[in-house]
């Protein structure tokens, strides 16, 4: 359904990304993996609309939308859960569900909001207090949940497991495979791979803006260079172990 | 609900004030009336999109010279001229638009600050029609075919106008829009991807901000009687924004009683020439430090722990930035 050809965006004169070329299929999560600074962000951004590539086209659905105001992206279906949450602070819990189906009106509005806070019964008390009194993990089911009150059919999340507990961790994969299941399609830039390889189907590593690998996802984990820069597995190794710590990412 | 019961009882009394005031009381409060307006018009574009103006006396002029041409060529009622005074100085707002879409904080700040100056001193220049330096005379106003000679109706008339912009702010900021403005100033981006355009809701902020602002210069402009383009200058902007700096910007309470006391300090303070801008740079500096809340805030603070707004973040951003500190 979204199909990125030769995407070139940059930061200033940083070139964040080069010749970025991959899809995602109708259904499907796609994990971008990467260090610090390999561009995963931007990728997200460009994708939402939020930066504006160089070169190279962005198609959903065979329409060009790499032209597209971020908002006429949304219309789209396209709805991205930002890096570091960005929930409104002083907006309750409620109000930043309903910012997130801006676009919409009405009683199918009222109805998918109960059914977040179905999803995300934590919430559910919490509905009238404001956002940035939340704990992290309740913050991170907002910025979901918010994202879900769009009804996208394509779901971009930055890093959603940044600053969670490895508890609230495992909980987070479960529903993103759950809402994978759903239909959802998802662009998943972590830096957990060994967790976002178990729920996505298909994988890209991102080095320096560029895609130095791609491929199903079970493929990928058995490639040398993933295992020994992301999923902290020396070549010879036999099973990783546990939660996938990041600390064997990067060189 | 309690917010409305006393909503209720503060217009009643002030209502039955009349029945009592001296004719110059009657008239601080009209003054004091105008400056609501005016600082509720800030409020919305610096407290909740967070905006920040140092310019919008110039909203103020355009507004209260546009009402006094209106009334006194085209010899219209009050309440066809001071909308469309509001209207008028609403469109100009628009022209802010350009520089902030491009810039934020502190540099919208100045951005706006050189509108302001421009304005105040585009004014005297065209004195055929403002009447230069001097200023002008503004025709008293018309209002179902009789011409308000008198503060009671005047302080009436006043009144009604704030308690109808009062509540415009009150349920715009309560309704999808006001929490656009808030999703604006509070993270611009995640509004974006939750599909909120910044142009169209920065362009909102200040179409409505130089809406009210027009309307409270039109207001003013009645019920002085005569203006003149010193009154519009930046040091105005600078007590605008003291206004609703020092009641909580980001809620309507506050900007009502940083309005309502500054319009009064300044009758306080009478006789002690200069002491009055010393005050307003001690207060800017002590509430960003100290309450970064305003006045109102502080109160919530008491009352409604986990409501409270703080300071908008650009705004913190830009007083750092003068200050040459981070907190």
């Amino acid at each position: 359904m979204l199909a990125c050809e030769g995407v070139n965006a940059f930061y200033g004169p940083i070139h964040a990304l080069k010749d970025v070329t991959f899809a995602v299929e109708r259904g499907t999560i796609v994990a971008v993996l990467g260090a610090n600074g390999a561009g995963k962000t931007t990728l997200m951004n460009t994708i939402s609309g939020l930066v504006r590539p160089r070169s190279g086209a962005i198609h959903l659905d065979g329409r060009r939308i790499d032209r597209l105001a971020p908002e006429r992206i949304v219309r789209l279906g396209v709805t991205q859960v930002p890096e570091g949450r960005q929930l409104f602070p002083d907006l309750t819990v409620a109000e930043n569900l309903r910012m997130g189906a801006y676009l919409r009106r009405g009683a199918a509005v009222r109805q998918d909001l109960a059914a977040v806070l179905e999803r995300f019964p934590a919430l559910k008390d919490r509905t009238r207090q404001l956002a940035g009194t939340l704990s992290g993990g309740e913050q991170q089911m907002l910025a979901i949940g918010r994202a879900l009150m769009a009804r996208p059919r394509l779901l971009l999340l930055d890093e959603p497991s940044l600053g969670l507990s490895p508890i609230l961790v495992r909980q987070l994969f479960r529903t993103l495979g759950e809402l994978g299941r759903e239909g959802i399609s998802m662009v998943l830039a972590e830096q957990n791979a060994y967790l976002s390889l178990e729920v996505a189907q298909m994988g890209i590593v991102l080095e320096t803006g560029r895609v130095a690998l791609q491929g199903p996802s079970p493929e990928l984990r058995q490639t040398d260079r993933v295992r020994q820069l992301y999923l902290g597995v020396r070549s010879g190794d036999v099973s990783p172990q546990g939660g996938g710590a990041p600390g064997g990412k990067g060189t | 609900m309690r917010g409305v019961l006393f909503a209720l009882l503060l217009v009643g009394l002030l209502a039955a004030v009349p029945l009592w005031a001296k004719t110059y009381d009657l008239y601080l409060l009209s003054l004091a009336a105008a400056n609501v307006i005016a600082a509720v018009g800030l409020a919305l574009l610096t407290g909740f999109t967070g905006q920040l103006s140092i310019g919008n006396a110039g909203f103020l002029a355009i507004g209260a010279y546009g009402a006094a041409l209106i009334v006194k060529h085209l010899g219209v009622e009050f309440w066809v001229a001071i909308p469309l005074a509001g209207l008028l100085s609403g469109l100009t707002g628009f022209l802010l638009l350009i520089p902030a879409l491009r810039l934020t904080a502190i540099y919208l700040a100045i951005a706006t600050l050189a509108f302001g100056t421009a304005v105040s001193e585009a004014l005297p220049r065209w004195a055929s029609v403002t009447g230069g330096y001097q200023g002008m005379r503004v025709p008293p106003a018309r209002f179902l075919g009789l011409n308000v000679q008198n503060d009671v109706a005047m302080f009436y008339l006043a009144l009604a106008v704030t308690v109808v912009m009062v509540l415009l702010a009150r349920n715009l900021i309560r309704s999808r829009v006001g929490r656009a403005f808030i999703a604006i100033r509070d993270k611009p981006a995640a509004a974006q991807a939750c599909g909120v355009s910044l142009t169209r809701y920065k362009a909102l902020a200040f179409f409505l901000s130089a809406l009210f602002t027009g309307i409270a210069g039109g207001l003013y402009a009645h019920v002085v009687g005569y203006i003149s383009p010193s009154e519009f200058g930046l040091g105005k902007s600078i007590n605008l924004f003291v206004m609703i700096a020092l009641g909580g910007m980001a809620s309507l309470p506050g900007p009502v009683l940083g309005a309502v006391f500054l319009t009064y300090l300044p009758h306080w303070l009478s006789g002690i020439r200069g002491l009055q801008d010393v005050l307003y740079g001690a207060a800017l500096i002590g509430i960003v430090v100290f309450m970064p809340y305003g006045a109102w805030g502080f109160v919530r603070k008491w009352t409604a722990p986990d409501k409270v707004a703080r300071l908008p973040r650009p705004v913190r951003a830009a007083a750092e930035f003068v200050l040459g500190r981070t907190r």
